[in-house]
C-alpha cells in the first residue's frame, strides 16, 4: 500500500485554521526561520480517512481475532472505559493546574481518581502505596530497582548486584543495568527459580546483593512454589524482592505480593487491568511498595486533607526524583480504575480463575499435539510448549496467522526449545479455544507430512514472509532513505 | 459475570477435562500461607453506575476555564478525525507488531511516523517514539554517553525544568556529571554554553524555543560540539518547528521533542509522546523500536521491526535502552494530526499563536508595571515581569475563571514575579482582552 507521502499532492490541505495572522517572517528574524516548509503530507480529509482506515484493516486485533499471546495478556478491553477517559473534564485538564496555588480546587476530580486507583491497587497487591509516574512496565521496573538502590543507599551501603532469573523478561536486566546494577543470572531448576542458586549467589556476592527480580507465576506459566524460602534467604542479607507484574492476571484474589514478602511491585495495567495495548502503547506501569520503601517514592504523591480535599504532597526529601513529568499516563490509569470498579474484588478474582481455567483447558487439549514440559503441574494463565520434532515454532506461528488466529509468543522464554507460549485469557469462550486446538492439530499433521508447506505460509495476508535481514542491512527507515 | 463468556455447562465440562472439581483447585500450588491476608475490594458496579461516577468526578475539575498555561504542554485543537481514526479498534486493540504479516497497518504507520518526524526536524531518521519529552532527552543523553565514552552532560538551564529533573533522577546512580549553564533573563547564555563544551563533554543539551519561549539559533554551539567530538542535542516544540530553523539545519546530532502538541489531549499529564530523531551515523546507539522497509518473498513492499539486535529482548543487560514498548497509539495520533494539517496547516497554527502572543504582550505591557522579561525573539510563549508575585496573581485570577499562565518562581529563584504566558488556537483576542482587564484590576 502506498504511503501517505506518496499520496500527497502539493496544495491540498484537510484542516486549516481560519486565521488572519501574518506570516512567521513578519514576526521573527529570517535567520531563525526554516528555509523550506516541512515535507509533510498534503491530503484532503477523505484521503487521510481512507488511508488510515485501510491501514487499520491490515492489522490483527483483539476485537477481530483470537490473540493468545503469552506473557502479554491480550484480553478483551471493555468499551465503556474509552468513554470515561474521553470526558472533557479529564482530557482538557492541564497537569500544571494542580501545582498552581489555588489550582487544586480545579483538579479535585482528577486527584480523587488517582487517590482511589492507588487505594484499590494497594488492596489488590497488599502493598502500602503506589506511584503512577512510570509510563510503562519497563519504566516501572526501572523505578522499582531505583527504589531498591535508594533503600540501600539510605542505609549507607552501595550494593551493586541484582539477581535475575534466566527466564525473566529482557527488560528486567536492561532496567537493572540502566539503574547502575550489575546483573547476576540465576538458573532455573524444574522450571522455577532455584533457591539453592539464590543461596549460592548470596554466598558468592554476599552483602553486595541488592535484590532479586521475580515474575510469579513465572514466564513458563508455573507458580513459584519455593517463594517462602527465597524470601527468607534474601531477608538474611536484607536484599529486597521485586515483583514483575506481567503475570498478575493469574493470581488476583489468590495471592498478594505484599503478603508473601515482595517489597516492590510494578503492574502492567494494559495486561491485567484490560486497558488497550494500542499496537505497542501507551501503557502505564504503576509501582507499589511496602512501608520501608515509601520514603523513596517519586514526588508528588496525592494526599487527602482531613476535610476530604485532595492535594499534591511534595514533601519527600529522600525521593528518587521524578520518573515522569507529572502523574503518569493519567488517561490510561483512569481506564484501569474504571475496570476495577466495574468488576470489584469478586470480579477480579473471577477473571483470574477463568484465565487459569482457559489456559489449563487449552494445555490439556494440546498435550497430544505439542511437547509440553511440566505437563503434570497446573499452569497459571499461560503455558509453554515446544514445536514437535522437525517443525519450527516460527512456521507454526505463520500457519496460525493464515487461519485468522494470532500466533502465540514464540522463542520466549529462551530456555525452552522451539518455544510456543500461549495465553488464552478469561474473555475467550470454549468454542474459540476448541477452534484453536483443531487448527493446531491440522497444522501439525500437515507440517509433519510436508514441513515445506508450512514455510510457504502465510499466503492470504497483506504480505508474505518478509526479508528481515535485508531490512537491517539496507536500513530504509524513512521514505527518504535508501 | 462481566466479560466472561462461560456458561455453567461449559464451566463444568472444562473443569472435568482439566480433571479438577473447582476453579480454586487450579491454584493448589499456592498454599494457604501464601493466600491473601485481606482482599477487601468494593463490590462490582454496573457499567452505567461507573460511567456516572466518572462523569461526576470530571465535572469537579474546571474544563471551562480560559487558560494561558503552557510551559511545555499545550491545549491545541485536535481535528475530530484524529479521534475517529486512531480509535479504530484494529489499531487500538492490537499488540506490538512482532508478527509482521498481520501487523502491516501498525508497522506502516510507524514508518510513516518516523518519516514525518524526521522531515519536521530535518534529521535522517526517527524511532517509533518513547514515553515523553523527558525520557527522550534522557535517552539522547545516554546515546551520547555511550558513543563518546564521556561522562559530562552540559545542560542549558533554560531547558524545561521538569525534564531536567527527570534527567537528574534517571542518571543519579550512573557515573555522570550534569553541568547546568545558567540562563540570563530567560535567554540561553551562549558564551557560557560555548565555554562549557570541551573534550570531556558527551553532549550539550538545549531547547528551542526554550522554556521561557525565547527562540535562538544553536548552529555555532553545535559546530563547537562537533569540533570537540561531543553531541549536540536539541529539544523542540513540534508546532513551532513548522516555521523555525530546524535541528538539521543547525547541525544537531539528536533532536527530540514532547509530541503532545501534535494531536494528544492534555489529559492531566498523559499519556504523552516522546519524539526522537538522529543523524544516520548514530543509528546503532538509537534506543527503542525502529521500523524498516523491506520486501517479502514475492518482492512486495512491507515493513518490519528492525535493528532489534540493539534491544533488550536480545541484548538484555547490554541493550541500548530498557524501553521495549513505544507510544504506538500516540505516535499514530500525531501522524494523523500532521497528515490532516499538512505543512500549511501546521504553519498557520504556529503563526496564529505567535500573533496572539504578540497581541497579549501589547495588551499586558500597557498595564503599569508589566514588562517583557527580555527583548529576545519569541514564539507563541513569552515571559512577563509583573509588579508583584506571579503565583499570587495566578491564585487571585483562577477563581475568576481565567488562568493567566505559569509562575516561574518555583523553578527559578529570583523570578517570583515572572509569569510565563502561552497562546494557542484555543485562545482568541476576546480572551486576551478579558485577561488584560482582570489583570489590570489586580495590579
Amino acid at each position: 500500500m502506498k504511503t501517505i507521502f506518496a499520496k500527497s499532492v502539493s496544495g491540498r490541505t484537510a484542516y486549516c485554521l481560519n486565521s488572519d495572522a501574518p506570516k512567521a517572517s513578519a514576526m521573527l528574524p529570517a535567520d531563525l526561520l526554516r528555509k523550506n516548509a516541512p515535507r509533510l503530507p498534503e491530503c484532503s480529509e477523505l484521503e487521510v480517512v481512507r488511508h488510515f482506515t485501510q491501514l487499520s484493516q491490515l492489522n490483527y486485533s483483539v476485537d477481530a481475532n483470537f490473540y493468545p499471546l503469552g506473557s502479554c495478556t491480550m484480553k478483551y478491553n471493555p468499551k465503556f472505559t474509552e468513554y470515561v477517559a474521553s470526558l472533557p473534564g479529564f482530557t482538557r485538564l492541564h497537569p500544571m493546574m494542580a501545582q498552581l496555588e489555588g489550582g487544586a480546587d480545579c483538579t479535585q476530580g482528577a486527584l480523587q481518581c488517582l487517590h482511589e486507583a492507588e487505594n484499590l491497587l494497594c488492596e489488590l497487591t497488599g502493598m502500602k502505596a503506589f506511584t503512577f509516574q512510570p509510563m510503562a512496565g519497563a519504566n516501572g521496573e526501572f523505578t522499582g530497582v531505583k527504589l531498591i538502590a535508594a533503600y540501600h543507599a539510605a542505609k549507607g551501603r552501595n550494593r551493586k548486584k541484582m539477581l535475575i532469573p534466566d527466564a525473566a523478561h529482557g527488560t528486567n536486566p536492561a532496567s537493572a543495568a540502566l539503574a547502575g546494577f550489575e546483573t547476576i543470572n540465576i538458573e532455573s531448576r524444574d522450571g522455577m527459580v532455584d533457591p539453592e542458586a539464590i543461596v549460592a549467589a548470596i554466598a558468592e556476592h554476599g552483602e553486595d546483593v541488592a535484590g532479586l527480580m521475580m515474575t510469579c507465576p513465572n514466564t513458563l506459566g508455573l507458580m513459584e512454589v519455593h517463594l517462602p524460602r527465597i524470601v527468607a534467604e534474601l531477608r538474611k542479607v536484607d536484599a529486597l524482592l521485586y515483583y514483575d507484574g506481567a503475570n498478575m492476571n493469574a493470581i488476583m484474589g489468590k495471592m498478594r505480593m505484599g503478603d508473601v514478602g515482595f517489597d516492590v511491585v510494578h503492574l502492567n495495567v494494559h495486561k491485567t487491568l484490560a486497558t488497550p495495548h494500542g499496537g505497542g502503547g501507551p501503557g502505564a506501569g504503576p509501582v507499589g511498595v511496602t512501608d520501608r520503601l515509601m520514603p523513596f517514592m517519586p514526588a508528588p504523591r496525592v494526599a487527602k486533607h482531613p476535610d476530604g480535599r485532595f492535594y499534591l504532597d511534595y514533601n519527600l526529601p529522600q525521593s528518587i526524583g521524578p520518573i515522569g513529568p507529572f502523574y503518569g499516563s493519567f488517561g490510561v490509569v483512569i481506564k484501569a480504575l474504571a475496570y476495577m470498579l466495574r468488576l470489584g474484588g469478586e470480579g477480579l478474582t473471577r477473571a483470574s480463575e477463568y484465565a487459569v481455567l482457559n489456559a489449563n483447558y487449552l494445555k490439556k487439549k494440546l498435550e497430544n499435539v505439542l511437547e509440553i514440559p511440566f505437563k503434570d503441574r497446573f499452569c497459571a494463565h499461560e503455558f509453554v510448549a515446544s514445536a514437535p520434532e522437525g517443525l519450527r515454532a516460527l512456521d507454526i506461528a505463520k500457519a496460525l496467522l493464515q487461519r485468522g488466529i494470532h500466533a502465540p509468543t514464540i522463542y520466549f522464554p529462551l530456555i525452552v526449545h522451539e518455544c510456543l507460549m500461549a495465553e488464552p485469557t478469561e474473555t475467550e469462550d470454549k468454542e474459540t479455544l476448541d477452534t484453536y486446538v483443531e487448527a493446531l492439530q491440522e497444522i501439525i499433521l500437515t507440517g509433519k507430512a510436508n514441513p515445506q508447506s508450512l514455510q510457504e505460509l502465510p499466503t492470504n495476508l497483506p504480505v508474505r514472509r518478509l526479508d528481515e535481514t535485508a531490512a537491517a542491512r539496507q536500513m530504509v527507515l524513512t521514505e527518504d532513505m535508501g | 459475570m462481566p466479560y466472561i463468556p462461560h456458561t455453567p455447562e461449559e464451566l463444568h465440562e472444562m473443569l472435568s477435562v482439566v480433571g479438577v472439581r473447582s476453579l480454586d483447585e487450579l491454584f493448589s500450588d499456592i498454599p494457604s500461607s501464601m493466600r491473601p491476608q485481606s482482599f477487601d475490594l468494593p463490590k462490582g458496579q454496573s457499567e452505567a453506575a461507573v460511567c456516572g461516577y466518572f462523569e461526576e468526578l470530571a465535572a469537579k475539575n474546571c474544563p471551562g476555564h480560559v487558560s494561558f498555561l503552557g510551559a511545555g504542554f499545550y491545549n491545541h485543537d485536535i481535528p475530530k478525525a484524529v479521534d475517529a481514526l486512531s480509535g479504530r479498534s484494529e489499531f487500538y486493540t492490537a499488540y506490538t507488531p512482532y508478527q509482521a504479516e498481520c501487523s502491516q497497518g501498525t508497522l506502516q504507520a510507524i514508518f510513516e511516523f518516523q518519516t514525518a518526524v524526521s522531515r519536521l526536524m530535518e534529521m535522517d531518521c526517527g524511532n517509533a517514539s518513547v514515553y515523553d519529552g523527558g525520557t527522550a532527552i534522557f535517552e539522547a543523553a545516554m546515546m551520547a554517553v555511550r558513543a563518546t565514552r564521556r561522562s559530562v552532560l552540559v545542560v542549558d538551564e533554560a531547558v524545561n525544568p521538569i525534564w531536567r529533573g527527570m534527567l537528574a533522577a534517571y542518571t543519579s546512580s550512573l557515573d555522570l556529571e550534569i553541568k547546568i549553564v545558567a540562563q540570563h533573563n530567560g535567554c540561553s547564555d551562549m558564551d557560557a554554553l560555548m565555554a562549557s563544551v570541551d573534550n570531556t563533554c558527551a553532549a550539550v543539551i538545549v531547547q528551542n524555543p526554550n522554556f521561557f519561549g525565547a527562540v535562538a539559533d544553536y548552529t555555532t554551539l553545535f559546530a563547537k560540539a562537533r569540533s570537540q567530538k561531543a553531541f549536540g542535542v536539541i529539544s523542540v516544540y513540534p508546532v513551532m518547528q513548522s516555521v523555525l530553523k530546524t535541528p538539521g539545519e543547525m547541525g544537531a546530532d539528536v533532536a527530540v521533542a514532547e509530541g503532545q502538541s501534535l494531536g494528544m489531549n492534555l489529559s492531566f499529564g498523559g499519556p504523552y509522546l516522546g519524539l526522537m530523531t538522529c543523524r544516520k551515523e548514530h543509528i546503532r546507539q538509537f534506543p527503542g523500536r525502529i521500523v524498516g522497509r523491506t520486501s517479502d518473498v514475492d518482492g512486495k513492499t512491507g515493513y518490519v521491526l528492525t535493528l532489534q539486535a540493539r534491544e533488550q529482548h536480545i541484548r538484555r543487560a547490554k541493550a541500548t535502552s530498557n524501553i521495549c514498548s513505544n507510544q504506538a497509539l500516540c505516535a499514530l495520533r500525531s501522524l494523523i494530526h500532521m497528515s490532516l494539517l499538512g505543512p500549511e496547516g501546521l504553519a498557520r497554527v504556529a503563526e496564529n499563536n505567535m500573533a496572539l502572543a504578540r497581541y497579549a504582550v501589547e495588551r499586558l505591557t500597557a498595564i503599569k508595571g508589566v514588562e517583557l522579561l527580555n527583548n529576545t525573539p519569541f514564539g507563541s510563549e513569552v515571559a512577563l515581569r509583573l509588579p508583584k508575585s506571579a503565583a499570587e496573581v495566578v491564585k487571585a485570577m483562577t477563581p475568576k475563571g481565567i488562568v493567566p499562565g505559569y509562575p516561574l518562581g518555583k523553578h527559578y529563584p529570583g523570578m517570583e514575579n515572572v509569569l510565563l504566558l502561552s497562546c494557542t488556537e484555543a485562545n482568541n483576542r476576546t480572551q486576551i482582552d478579558k485577561l488584560a482587564e482582570i489583570m489590570g484590576g489586580l495590579l
